[in-house]
């Protein structure tokens, strides 16, 4: 590991013990009380979840067309990322829909959208461990027909709602683009980068490590 | 790359014309699943408003996820796949060979489904033809487009009866939407065309760039 | 499609693992026309991934494999000229024997695909089973029509896994000439086969494989039993 990732994960294990801080000290939002400040946490968390998820759909069409096993372990880790921040999103996500909208889920574009595109994350993986041998280019096919797919999903569900009246009307999402958001997506972000890292570095060093057996058989 | 196409469908279709297995199980498997749905969602002797189109579409997905497993697990005996693979011809000239078979077994299968669920549900579904038809082949070719793909990704997989529907139906959540909607649409009593419309062209697009994805993933997927 | 051919198959330094497993381990020989080259060793030697490698049907993971002048991204036009019997035997069995072969001469290219499995067929000693569906056809018969249809395009190099298996001596014997007719016709022959006795009479040159390595390599080779077990069990 790189020099500076004991420090850069210390700088944000600090970061995230000061957030609450922080965000106890935004303003206080007057409809929605305390419940509105998980919407710091909810908001980063679905942008990490969506690059993440786009991260994993480019590396896998890169180790489709290359065949370079680098673009595979980042295809890993970014899906990964995916399925673990997307769980963070579907979960803070209701939390915050319960007080503001009165309700724990809501059929809306975006929302089913994430849902759809977490599945597919978590397809990736199940067909990683459960594929056997050669699963690595079947999901690197799955995880580019998500990618292709993102369009797709998001207009069916949006007109699915809408081109009838709706019983509902969902409301603009009302928060300012203030430090403390600021603050919260530096975390997510320089979380996940961090994470990635690290996933990358294990599948790295077990890549080394097969290649080693592999010589020594060779030596025999 | 045609000829190769052509004896592909037609080897699948002597096949079929012998044993009959593929096309019995799934028709049988369809018109069971619409019972069931039938028996689940018909109250008091009625269908709930719209649910036709739902049961026609969750019919033709589950029966054709069952058919896809079959016409590939069929090719795994005697490893033919293998044999194709081998052949002159261009790789995507499988992939079509086999897309064709599969779609031509669902256009079948949904010949009697839809009579039949329009009966059991009093949808109107049977009220302009010519739109729910190019509905029903629009949202079919998707379907089997990516069906086809990946079934013939996971022949050699482990675990890959239940990994066939993990992949797919995420995947298919838009035909499934669109062709649902469409459905609605044709079946109601004031039949809006802009929306049947919409819904089609929705189809149509998924249809072209998941078919022309497939072409261009498949001999990278299926060569090891 | 241009049509191309080669006199020779070499292997150099050859690999392809499966995760930690190396299943061949840097191979290297060479194989010209005429010739019947035979790979021996106890299961799980590589054989079969050898083959499948020979076939284009697996990438190796380091090494090559040249026909000729070409290489393995050669495709089709390559592809058109190998010859593949495997271990299962690639037939549809709902389909007659007949069909079966002409199908598959359609798909390389054959123009008259009836008279040419008709051929086959007489080749293969089953003239009047061929309106049969080879379900019904016992593991004698049904390698027969396995081999003519591997061989129907007149491929240039035929590979061949372990085609003795199940066989009883009538079919061993008809195979056995049927290889040799294919060799003096110019053929490239490499087979995997556990059949020491036979192989006796039949290669023009043998590898003996252990572990994914060639141990030993001998041409024209006689008490193949012998060399069998010394080399396997050094």
């Amino acid at each position: 590991m790189p020099k500076w990732f004991q420090s850069t994960t210390l700088l944000c294990g600090a970061l995230f013990a000061i957030s609450p801080f922080v965000i106890a000290n935004a303003p206080y939002e007057s409809t929605m009380g305390l419940v509105q400040k998980v919407f710091y946490y909810h908001m980063p968390s679905a942008w990490v979840f969506l690059t993440a998820s786009v991260i994993c759909g480019i590396a896998s069409a890169r180790f489709l067309a290359t065949g370079n096993p680098r673009h595979d372990r980042t295809a890993l880790a970014a899906a990964e990322m995916a399925v673990l921040f997307g769980l963070l999103t579907l979960v803070t996500g209701p939390l915050w829909a319960r007080k503001a909208w009165g309700t724990w889920w809501i059929w809306d574009a975006r929302i089913t959208s994430s849902l759809v595109g977490w599945m597919i994350a978590w397809a990736y993986l199940i067909l990683r461990k459960y594929g056997g041998p050669g699963s690595e280019k079947l999901s690197a096919g799955l995880a580019l027909f998500g990618m292709a797919n993102v369009p797709f999903i998001y207009v069916s569900v949006n007109y699915w709602r809408t081109i009838h009246p709706a019983t509902t009307v969902v409301p603009k999402l009302p928060f300012s683009m203030g430090f403390p958001l600021l603050f919260c997506l530096t975390c997510f972000f320089l979380l996940m980068f961090l994470l990635m890292k690290l996933r990358v570095h294990v599948a790295e060093q077990q890549a080394r490590l097969d290649a080693i057996y592999l010589s020594l058989d060779e030596q025999a | 790359m045609l000829r190769a196409i052509l004896l592909i469908v037609r080897k699948d279709l002597t096949v079929e014309v012998r044993s009959r297995e593929l096309a019995y199980t799934t028709l049988f498997f369809a018109v069971s699943c619409v019972l069931v749905f039938a028996f689940s969602l018909v109250q008091e002797g009625r269908a709930a408003e719209g649910v036709g189109a739902g049961v026609l579409w969750m019919a033709i997905m589950f029966a054709g996820n069952l058919a896809l497993g079959r016409t590939f697990e069929r090719e795994r005996q005697s490893e033919t796949l293998r044999a194709l693979m081998l052949v002159p011809a261009p790789r995507p000239a499988v992939y079509l060979g086999k897309l064709t078979g599969i779609v031509l077994l669902l256009l079948l299968t949904e010949a009697v489904l839809v009579p039949l669920v329009a009966l059991l549900f009093e949808a109107g579904l049977l009220s302009h033809p010519f739109w729910l038809t190019s509905v029903v082949v629009t949202g079919t070719l998707g379907f089997a487009a990516v069906g086809t793909l990946f079934a013939a990704m996971l022949v050699r997989a482990r675990s890959r009866d239940v990994l066939l529907p993990v992949l797919l139906y995420p995947i298919t959540v838009p035909v499934l939407i669109a062709g649902v909607r469409a459905t609605v649409a044709i079946a109601q009593p004031e039949f809006e065309v802009e929306v049947v419309r919409f819904w089609l062209m929705l189809l149509v697009a998924f249809d072209v760039v998941f078919i022309t994805l497939a072409l261009w993933t498949f001999e990278p997927v299926m060569t090891d | 499609m241009t049509s191309v051919d080669f006199d020779e198959v070499s292997v150099e330094d050859l690999s392809r693992h499966f995760g930690r497993r190396r299943a061949v381990s840097r191979m290297t020989f060479r194989t010209a026309r005429g010739t019947i080259l035979g790979l021996l060793g106890p299961n799980g030697a590589g054989k079969s991934t050898l083959l499948a490698m020979l076939a284009t049907l697996l990438r190796p993971s380091s090494g090559t494999i040249r026909y000729g002048t070409l290489g393995t991204t050669a495709g089709a036009a390559l592809r058109a000229r190998i010859g593949v019997l495997g271990h299962d035997l690639f037939l549809y069995p709902e389909l007659t024997a007949r069909e079966n072969l002409a199908f598959f001469a359609g798909l390389y290219g054959i123009a008259d695909t009836n008279a040419k499995a008709r051929a086959a067929l007489e080749r293969a000693g089953l003239g009047g089973r061929g309106e049969d569906p080879v379900s019904g056809f016992s593991r004698g018969m049904r390698q027969r029509v396995a081999l003519e249809r591997a061989l129907i395009h007149d491929p240039r190099l035929a590979l061949l896994d372990e085609p003795f298996t199940g066989l009883d001596d009538a079919s061993t014997g008809a195979l056995v000439n049927r290889l040799k007719t294919l060799r003096d016709s110019g053929a490239i022959v490499i087979l995997a086969t556990h059949d020491l006795d036979l192989a006796e009479g039949l290669l023009d040159h043998a590898l003996f494989l252990r572990e994914g390595r060639i141990v030993e390599s001998m041409t024209a080779p006689d008490s193949l039993r012998s060399t069998y077990r010394s080399v396997i069990s050094r």
